[in-house]
């Protein structure tokens, strides 16, 4: 593998092993991603898929290796980056509305001390709209359905102002009508240069709404312009020989490609 | 006569002992209210309870040490350090037993918490004939009678120092709770975070030792906290909230205890302070009782649409132009699963809220001018409901609201159109609902 990491793509990641006691999760993660791509990563239950992200943000500590955001280290340049956490990850009983939460991206920008004010809110708005829950922003969270819950993340990402996205499962449990907007939204962030992580599990979905995909299985078995590396080898190296989704990655390969 | 006077003056601060020892625990309650509910939020409020039993040793150890010392041993601000200590201490070991093994929250705290508080109540009995140790057991359960003003000074420094952090860092601390894997990517000090929040739920533990005692001093971070929940839906109103439910009971509390001063100070407030809660959990406008009278009124609404539908659609079945005539009891109940009881009590409601008339006939019922319209205004969006839930079905179901008076207003103009021209062939509906 090529071992050079150019300081202009948005993610480099060298020689990365996370372990949790002492077991590895990942390792040897090599990556380089460039700009203005919509990045699927895809991988068996357990294959690191989240830690990768988490790692590269510096939620986890890494064993070893590095994670490079524009070539800096995340903690310089976290300010391109924006974060879509697993929405299983918070309590959504919890005692705030809609547009609380969307507001919480500005956050970072805004800094210690000092309240959201009128040009916070209005982004956080705007936001909303973009994910197209505007009409829901003085909800409680609680009343908010899956799809919406998801919503609400992205919305709070997209206030962030980021070059850079990592979305932990953003498609998980939602329904057909979010999914559709996610993409739209994901795809209208890639033409405007953004670059997107999507952590994936539907495998028939990959080739219509990624154009880069990471294969993951505790390493990296391919990471590439989908149209090359989604191929069956390369899933059956992924998911490894167990037959259901062998078939399952055969009825992938054999679904609608991106013209 | 004369034990309402006693309690008049004791409830209204007559005295100046009351007054002090009533603002201070109000203090306490106000500021336990605000911290408790992050800690509640930041779903720790157990963490509280392990860090209040494991003040117990650090309490008698600072006590032995003076009294050893040959200093005068019950000076409050060393037995405050010592509790602090040994408090922080006790976190302490619960967060190494958590981080190095696969014990959970739950073992860990219950390990620590009745480990500390063992060690303390030992210790309590070693140190039994050291002059003056007779009255280190009123930290367990408190004993408001014993505050003096330094206490009061104590508190109200502690209850403004828990103000102004929340307030200036509540935006932080508030994101933190909801979630703390953004905050942390977002890079804030998350740790940092949490060691102030800790922090603050240590100064008000070792403030409440005095009034409420180490064994019930949880129930002033928990309760008000949660009963807060009862009524609001957002954070800054439920620690507000929060502080006035703990300042309540503290003030009836500490009230009551110096009425009855055989009774446990701790005690006494915690039961004003669940009485408060149950007040919450039954009345408050997120409580039970709010959210039956909800269920019953969708209850009612659900029964009242059926009616008019089955009316409606009766009255279709007469033949166009659809005309309102009184309909019989009997095609109604073989219109629906209802028994003649429901029947008629839907009716009866129906009545009262003006959408039949009398008709002269009592196996019959007649929709009013405005009952009428109702109907088919119901019957209308039901089928543009279903239509676009079998045309659509796909797309949204979170769009589907039957309950939507205007259909438009959710759909668009536009989509209501297309569903109105896949309708019109099935089952047509009169142009002019009002027609007679």
């Amino acid at each position: 593998m090529n071992h050079e990491h150019p300081a202009h793509f948005p993610l480099t990641v060298h020689d990365l092993t996370v372990a949790y006691q002492r077991k590895p999760v990942i390792w040897d993660v090599e990556l380089n991603i460039p700009e203005g791509k919509l990045v699927g990563i895809v991988g068996p239950n357990g294959a690191g898929k989240s830690t990768l992200i988490k790692a590269c943000l510096d939620l986890i500590p890494r064993t070893s290796g590095w994670a490079r955001i524009y070539g800096k280290p995340y903690r310089e340049n976290r300010h391109l980056v924006g974060y879509v956490p697993q929405r299983e990850s918070v309590d959504w009983d919890f005692p705030v509305s809609v547009l609380d939460v969307a507001a919480m991206g500005t956050y970072r920008r805004l800094g210690w001390f000092k309240r959201i004010g009128k040009t916070e809110r209005m982004l956080a708005m705007e936001c909303l709209e973009k994910v197209g829950i505007g009409h829901l922003a003085g909800r409680q969270i609680s009343q908010l359905s899956g799809g919406q819950q998801q919503r609400v993340f992205l919305a709070r990402a997209l206030a962030q102002e980021a070059k850079v996205y990592f979305m932990d499962e953003p498609f998980a449990a939602v329904d057909a009508a979010t999914e559709q907007a996610i993409v739209a939204l994901l795809k209208e962030l890639r033409d405007l240069g953004r670059t997107c992580l999507v952590v994936h599990h539907d495998l028939a979905t990959v080739s219509s709404y990624f154009d880069w995909v990471i294969m993951l299985n505790m390493r990296v078995v391919a990471s590439g312009p989908t149209a090359e590396v989604f191929t069956e080898e390369n899933l059956r190296k992924t998911y490894g020989g167990r037959l259901e989704l062998l078939d399952h990655a055969a009825h992938a390969l054999r679904g609608p490609a991106t013209p | 006569m004369n034990s309402v006077q006693t309690w008049w003056e004791i409830l209204t601060l007559h005295s100046h002992n009351t007054r002090m020892v009533v603002l201070t625990t109000a203090l306490l309650g106000a500021g336990s209210g605000v911290i408790g509910s992050l800690l509640l939020l930041r779903k720790r409020s157990l963490m509280g309870d392990v860090l209040s039993h494991a003040t117990l040793p650090g309490i008698v150890a600072a006590f032995a040490l003076l009294s050893t010392a040959g200093l005068a041993a019950k000076q409050w601000f060393p037995l405050l350090v010592g509790a602090t200590l040994s408090g922080l201490a006790g976190v302490g070991v619960m967060v190494a037993i958590r981080r190095t093994t696969r014990l959970r929250d739950d073992v860990a705290m219950g390990i620590v918490l009745s480990v500390f508080f063992g060690i303390g109540v030992a210790m309590l009995q070693m140190v039994r004939d050291l002059p003056d140790a007779a009255g280190l057991s009123s930290f367990i359960y408190g004993k408001t009678a014993s505050i003096i003003s330094f206490d009061l000074v104590g508190i109200s420094i502690v209850a403004v120092l828990v103000l102004s952090v929340v307030l200036l860092l509540g935006k932080e601390l508030v994101l933190l709770c909801f979630d703390d894997g953004f905050a942390a990517a977002q890079g804030w000090p998350v740790a940092m975070l949490d060691f102030l929040l800790l922090g603050l739920v240590t100064l008000m533990t070792v403030a409440g030792l005095q009034s409420v005692g180490l064994v019930l001093i949880i129930a002033f971070l928990i309760i008000p906290a949660a009963a807060a929940r009862f009524w609001t839906g957002r954070v800054g109103t439920m620690m507000a909230v929060a502080a006035i439910i703990g300042a309540l009971s503290g003030w009836a509390g500490a009230s009551a205890s110096a009425a009855l001063p055989d009774a446990p100070a701790g005690a006494v407030i915690v039961l004003a302070a669940a009485a408060i809660f149950a007040i919450s959990l039954i009345g408050g406008p997120r409580g039970v009782w709010c959210r039956q009278r909800e269920l019953s009124r969708l209850k009612d609404r659900v029964g009242r649409q059926h009616l008019l539908r089955s009316i409606f659609e009766i009255l279709e079945d007469a033949g166009p132009p659809t005309a309102n005539r009184p309909v019989s009891l009997d095609d109604l109940l073989e219109q629906r699963s209802w028994s003649p009881r429901e029947l008629r009590r839907l009716l009866r409601r129906a009545r009262r809220h003006g959408s039949t008339e009398p008709c002269g006939n009592g196996g019959f019922v007649l929709l009013s001018e405005a009952g009428f319209g109702e109907a088919s205004r119901i019957t209308r969006n039901h089928r543009l409901w279903e239509i676009y839930l079998i045309r659509h079905a796909d797309i949204a179901p979170s769009h589907v609201d039957r309950d939507a008076d205007m259909v438009e207003h959710i759909l668009g103009p536009e989509m209501v159109r297309q569903l109105e021209r896949e309708l019109d062939p099935v089952l047509p509906l009169p142009p002019n609902p009002h027609a007679r």
